[in-house]
Formats: structure tokens, sequence, C-alpha cells
């Protein structure tokens, strides 16, 4: 049992780390004084840094190289993530893209597109983003109604909305499921498109979460023409497609998700830096039944990794250290602000921020209630709930979800 | 990168699993529950066959010469099962004869020929600023024993486990006010041991009382003696997850099983989300029992934070357990008759003692602290 490098990925990693060292000046400044201010000024930045990033073979590592990657495995795109937040530069700004969507255009896409769109996401030179959630089809993402109807001349044309969408803003592509068949059980009648952001009929829209900031945006699409050659994955797929990008959800959320500094280290700096409150039972025991949840996260991630490097796929109880993590730091963020007081929800408090961010993230990536339904189902092997939705055409269930109300 | 168990650790794992089998350790539980003290099965010769008194003492004197993680697998087997094996006292004990160069008995100890017992003081934290030890009840903690330059120990020491029973002590106590280590023979005059039960009958304590006792004065460093604190958290809370696999695999299988309404029971959100919470306690419990093993030897510095973490959470995940395995069950969960009450029993005594899982969890803190001041 042992933390150390293996002799090569210790070679990797002094390499990334001297490719780091060298560049970094090149990085784009997102934090303290001489941070970027504007927003269409931060993001050119970092897509030229994603492109640097791309060109000396730190993004995309796992891709094949045949698609601009390096072949690698999990083990060495966390050393080269290590790094990178080592060197306190950023990251690659399409981690969606680059992490899920490309991944499945490998998997699925035909040549044509895998030619056509997998160099530009890899170097930034085009964002994605994924347009899957709707707002009546979260945790049951195949209840998607955004609806793509061929015509006659084998294009496409798509109407709907879609929601939760990450970078819709300023990306390129996205990569969309719709319903293409709605006489068939709601699994089946779907399909996998990419869609051009910049095609007539799609409006995206800023959706203000709590803190006051639209981090996500609503997509609306009204007759969006889709040419053939849209479809990944094949007609009537679309469902097998959506659960290959779900897979690498998982992957990128399960090796990211220190990235999201919701750590023992930074709660317990906060409460150390009060005299009262460092010395306070209560305090003391809230503290150290957050910080030790967190601490077995880290260690969970860990026990992913060894797994990711015996060639195992980590399965659904990752996401129980994701239901560690939120609770932890909607627990953290509590006992902050009964710490320092109002002064933790000041606009501009890093405290407030987070405490605005977490009921949100609590659903993000699916619920914590389906995630513990699929973990009961799938780790501990207990029987799912009986279905109303089983072999019925999506069109009928409409009706018998309303007859059921 | 590799925190898999190793192939001996896995063999290490398997062959205590088959050992313990043999007995119907819960059966005889009970039994002890209802007064019926010799119903609980000696399992030393058995532990004695495999080696595990002699796990933590190096090959020159006769032992294994294993880490804290191999011990904490076994601890973890006997928690399966609530197996009565005084390991739990004995192993910390051997520890801080081994990090000293006058320790006596060693070769005995190794065999299992002898048995030794931990007498359990806790290191100093930032809120408590000295050497303590836990008080036969409430909330104020005593002083450390004392030892005089002749070797003379005196003090008195509450639920000591194993103390019943063993034939060396072995612990901590303060001379001219520093920390040293001792070792006094549980036969010699001056030493006290009242065996005592509470709620738990599997668990074997004594309350020791030493009126300068002629004890062996050893050379262990402090950190070794701290260590041998952090030692027995580490391997309670080995135990206890032990426990709580038990408690989640019984539940499990009955959510299966029990139909209500039409439906197995597990087919339900209530039941199901419960047991996924028992899962999720289990596995952070799992993988800090990985942090604490490794940080045993890989980074000593933060093996106290380790070690408080793996009590702090294993603590809860038992209670948890047990809980759940009792109301998954129903009334019958809460009668004599089933195995969930032995596992609530032993979550609730497993809970108070050694500084128990409040105190692991104010020293998980403690340490943060002290890692945010020293940053």
């Amino acid at each position: 049992m042992d933390l150390d490098d293996t002799p090569e990925q210790a070679a990797y990693r002094a390499q990334v780390r001297s490719w780091l060292q060298e560049h970094k000046s090149e990085a784009p400044i997102l934090d303290g004084p001489d941070a970027i201010r504007d927003e269409d000024e931060i993001i050119a930045a970092r897509r030229a840094w994603q492109g640097k990033l791309a060109e000396a073979g730190l993004a995309g590592l796992t891709w094949p190289k045949e698609f601009g990657g390096q072949g690698l495995g999990p083990i060495d795109q966390v050393i080269c993530n290590q790094e990178i937040a080592r060197a306190k530069v950023p990251g690659i700004l399409d981690a969606i893209g680059v992490g899920m969507l490309g991944p499945t255009i490998i998997a699925h896409g035909t040549d044509e597109q895998k030619s056509r769109y997998l160099a530009p996401l890899l170097h930034g030179d085009e964002v994605w983003c994924q347009l899957f959630s709707e707002p009546a089809a979260g945790s049951d993402l195949a209840a998607v109604q955004t609806r793509a109807r061929q015509q006659e001349d084998g294009s496409w044309k798509l109407s709907g909305q879609k929601v939760w969408t990450t970078n819709a803003q300023f990306a390129a592509y996205g990569l969309l499921l719709a319903r293409t068949d709605a006489d068939v059980p709601k699994h089946k009648g779907l399909t996998m498109f990419i869609v051009p952001m910049d095609a007539p009929g799609v409006t995206v829209r800023g959706l203000r979460q709590i803190s006051g900031e639209a981090e996500f945006n609503e997509v609306f699409f009204d007759d969006v023409e889709l040419d053939e050659g849209a479809v990944v994955g094949g007609v009537g797929n679309g469902w097998g497609t959506a659960l290959t990008t779900l897979m690498f959800e998982r992957v990128t959320i399960g090796l990211g998700s220190e990235g999201l500094g919701y750590n023992s280290t930074r709660f317990a700096a906060a409460i150390a830096a009060d005299e009262t409150a460092r010395r306070d039972p209560e305090v003391r025991h809230k503290l150290g039944e957050i910080a030790a949840e967190l601490l077995a996260v880290r260690f969970t991630g860990y026990r992913t990794l060894t797994a990711l490097q015996k060639g195992q796929i980590p399965g659904p109880e990752a996401g129980l250290a994701k239901v560690t993590i939120v609770n932890g730091a909607i627990k953290a963020g509590d006992l902050i602000a009964d710490v320092l007081g109002p002064d933790a929800l000041a606009e501009d408090s890093q405290w407030a921020y987070m405490i605005s961010f977490l009921p949100g993230l609590k659903s993000a990536g699916g619920t914590e209630e389906i995630l513990r339904n699929t973990i009961g189902e799938r780790v501990l092997g207990l029987p799912p709930e009986p279905r109303l939705d089983k072999g019925i055409p999506f069109s009928e269930l409409r009706s018998k979800e309303g007859a059921a109300a | 990168m590799n925190l898999a168990l190793s192939d001996e650790q896995v063999f290490l794992r398997e062959a205590a699993r088959g050992a313990l089998s043999r007995f119907k350790t819960l059966e005889a539980a009970r039994k002890a529950l209802d007064g019926k003290a010799d119903a609980l099965p000696d399992l030393w010769p058995t532990a004695c066959e495999a080696g595990w008194p002699g796990l933590l003492i190096g090959e020159e004197h006769g032992g294994a010469g294993l880490d804290a993680f191999d011990a904490m697998l076994v601890l973890g087997e006997c928690g399966r099962v609530i197996a009565p094996i005084q390991l739990l006292g004995h192993l910390p004990a051997t520890a801080v004869l081994e990090a000293s160069s006058t320790a006596p008995m060693l070769e005995e100890l190794a065999t299992g020929e002898k048995r030794a017992a931990f007498l359990p003081v806790c290191p100093p934290g930032d809120v408590h600023g000295g050497w303590s030890v836990d008080p036969r009840e409430g909330m104020t903690r005593g002083d450390a024993p004392t030892v005089d330059g002749s070797g003379k120990l005196s003090g008195t020491l509450a639920f000591v486990p194993d103390a019943p029973g063993a034939d060396l002590l072995v612990g901590v106590a303060l001379q001219d006010g520093k920390p040293v280590g001792v070792a006094v023979e549980a036969g010699a005059g001056g030493v006290q041991v009242e065996a005592v039960t509470r709620y738990d009958a599997t668990r074997s304590l004594g309350h020791v009382t030493l009126t300068g006792a002629q004890a062996t004065v050893l050379d262990a460093s402090e950190e070794a003696l701290a260590a041998a604190w952090h030692l027995a958290q580490a391997l309670v809370a080995a135990e206890s997850i032990g426990s709580v696999e038990t408690a989640l695999d019984v539940s499990v299988a009955y959510a299966k099983e029990r139909f209500t309404f039409g439906r197995a029971i597990g087919s339900y959100q209530a039941v199901k989300h419960s047991l996924t919470e028992v899962l999720r306690q289990m596995e952070n419990g799992r993988s800090l029992l990985y942090y604490a093993g490794w940080a045993r030897g890989g980074a000593p510095g933060e093996f106290p934070l380790a070690a408080s973490a793996a009590r702090s959470v294993a603590g809860q995940a038992l209670d948890t357990a047990a809980r759940t395995m009792i109301s998954v069950h129903g009334g019958i969960g809460a009668t004599w008759e089933h195995d969930a009450p032995l596992y609530f029993r032993r979550a609730q005594l497993s809970r108070r003692l050694l500084g128990g899982t409040a105190g692991a969890t104010d020293r998980v803190a403690g340490e943060l602290i002290a890692q945010a001041d020293a940053a």
C-alpha cells in the first residue's frame, strides 16, 4: 500500500511539471489584483491557453493518438490535473467537451464527424456544450421532449428547450439528445445530434441562480434545421449514446471532485482564525465530523484510482463521494456562517458564494435521491421500484401520468 | 498509487475469517448477556495458532513484523462476528514494547504464551493540555499514572480493554512530569484489576488500580507512546467497520426477502436510502482505515489525524448500521432472539471506550486547527 508514483508515473509528472514551469507565464491570470476582469477577454484567454495545453499534449491526454490525444490512462490525467493545480494555472476551458462530449464522438461518431470536430474541440477553437437536461427531464433523462422531425429531403427540424447548459453562451456546438419517435417506449425513440449554436432558431439565455450569477443557460430551439450528417450514433440509438456521455461524466467528476475546493484544510483554516470558535467544543465537534468525512473522500478517490489503474471501471458507488462532499460542504458553510456571522453572507464573500452554490449542486449530475436509488439497486442489489413507464409508447405516457396525478 | 490489498493481506483476512467461522460467537454473545460468562469461547488459542499476538512484534523476537494495517484487517474480521478476543488490549501494548529497547517478555507475548493489555493514556490535545485517562464516570478526564525514579507506579485507569487475565500491563506514566513507557506484571504487588462488564458481554474490561507497583520503565519515544493510543483508535475503527459489514449484509438480505403491500421492502426508497446511507458511511470509514494504515508508516505526522478520523467515522457508521439493522427488520429486530441487538450493544459500548468516538472527533478538529496554524 503506497501513494507513490511508479517510475513511469514519476517521469511523466516531471515532464508535465517542467513544461508548466517553462510556460506558466503564458497562462491567463484569473485571481488577484492583476486578474482579467472582462468576461469576453477571460474566455478568449482561456481558449488560447487550452490551445497551448493541447499542443503540449496536456489536454485530452486519455484520447487516442489518432485524434490528437496521448493514449494515456486516467492516472496520468490525475497527475496532469495535480501538476496544473500545483502550478496555480487554470486548466482547460472546455472540460465538458474534452472530458465527455469528444469521447462520445470518438465512440459513436462517423469518420467525417471525427475529422471535422475533434481537433478544434481539443484546442479550444470551438467550445462545446451538453444539451441533455430539460425543464421536465432531469433525473429521468429519457423523458426529453425536445423534438427532431425528419424532413422529406432527409434533413431534420428541431424544436424544444434545454436547461442547465454550461458554456452555451460562447459554445460553437452542442451535443443534443432529442426525441425522434414518440410512438415507441421512451428509451427507444431518442437520437443524438450535433447542433451548431449559431444556427437560426437557437436562442441562449442566461439562467441566474441563488448567488445572482448566471453560470448556466437555458437554450431554446425554434424550428432549427439540421442536416443528415448531424446524427451521432444512428437514429433511435440516442439513449445508448447518452449513456456513454454519462459514463465519461462520472469519470470526469470522480477524478476532478477535489478541484471543487470543498476540503477539510480550507474549512479548518476558517475556524482556526477565530479565537473563540477554535476552542468551542460544539464548533470543534461539528468541524471534526465534517472534516473526517471529507478526508475519507480523498482516500475514496485514491481507491478509485487504484481500481482504474488495474483496468476496472469506476461503478456508481463513486456517486456516494459526491453525496458526502456536497452535504459536508453544506454543513461546513453553515458552521462557518455561524462563526463569522452575517459577514459570511456579504456579497463578495467566498462563503456566501459557496452557500448559494451548494443547494443546486445537490441535484447536479443526478439528484441525491436518484443516486441513492441507483446505488441501492446496482451496488446493494436491492429491487427497483415498480414503474409506470415500462414498455409504453412515449406518446401515451403523458396521458397515463396525467391520470395517475 | 496502490491502495489495493497485497496477496498476503488478502490471505491474512481470509484466514482470519475462516478461523473465526468455526465458533458460534453470536450465540455465545447472547448467552453471555444472560449471565452465562463461560458461554464465550476462548479464542486466544486460535489467535496464537494464527500468529496474531505477534503481528506487530519484530521477527527477531518471534513476531510477524507486520504493520498496523495488517492488524486492522484481523480486527475487522473479529468485528464482523463480534468475536470476544483480547487483541484490542494486546496489540497496542506490543507496539509500545516493540518501540523500546528494554522490553520484557517480548518472545512470550509474540507467541501468545503471555498476554498483554494496553493501559490507555491519551496524549495531549490542544484543549486538554496533558496526558490523561478516561474517568470512571462523568466528563472530567483523570491524570495519567505517575512513576518514580525507582520504577514505583501509581494511578488508576477505568474501563481498560482486556485487562482481566492479562499477564503484563503496558502504558504511559509521567516521571517528573515527562511521559515514559511503563510495563508492570499483573501479578506484582500493588496491581489490582477489577473485571467489569457493561452492556456488551463480549468486551472484557477492567478497572486498574496501581499503588506503588514495581514497573519497568521503557525507553520508547514520546511519539511512539502517543502512536500506541492512536493505534488503539485505528483498531477500534477497523473492528467497528467489520461489524458494519455484517449489519449491512444481513439488513440488505432481509430487505430483499421481506414483502409488504406486494413488494420487497428494499424496493421502497425509504428503506433503500437508509441502507445506502449505511453503505456511504461504511465506505467512508473504510477509506479512512486505508488512510490510517498508510499514514502509520508513510506519514507518521498524519497518523493522529488519520486514526482519529477513522475512529470518528467508524463509530458513527456502526451506530447508524446497528440502528438501521433494527429498523429494517421491524419489530423482530428489537427482540432478544435477533442478532441486531448484539450489534447495537457493541455499537453503544464501543463508542464510549478509549476516549470515546466524540474524543476522536474533537481530535480531528484539533489536528486540523494545528495544521492551519502551521501553514
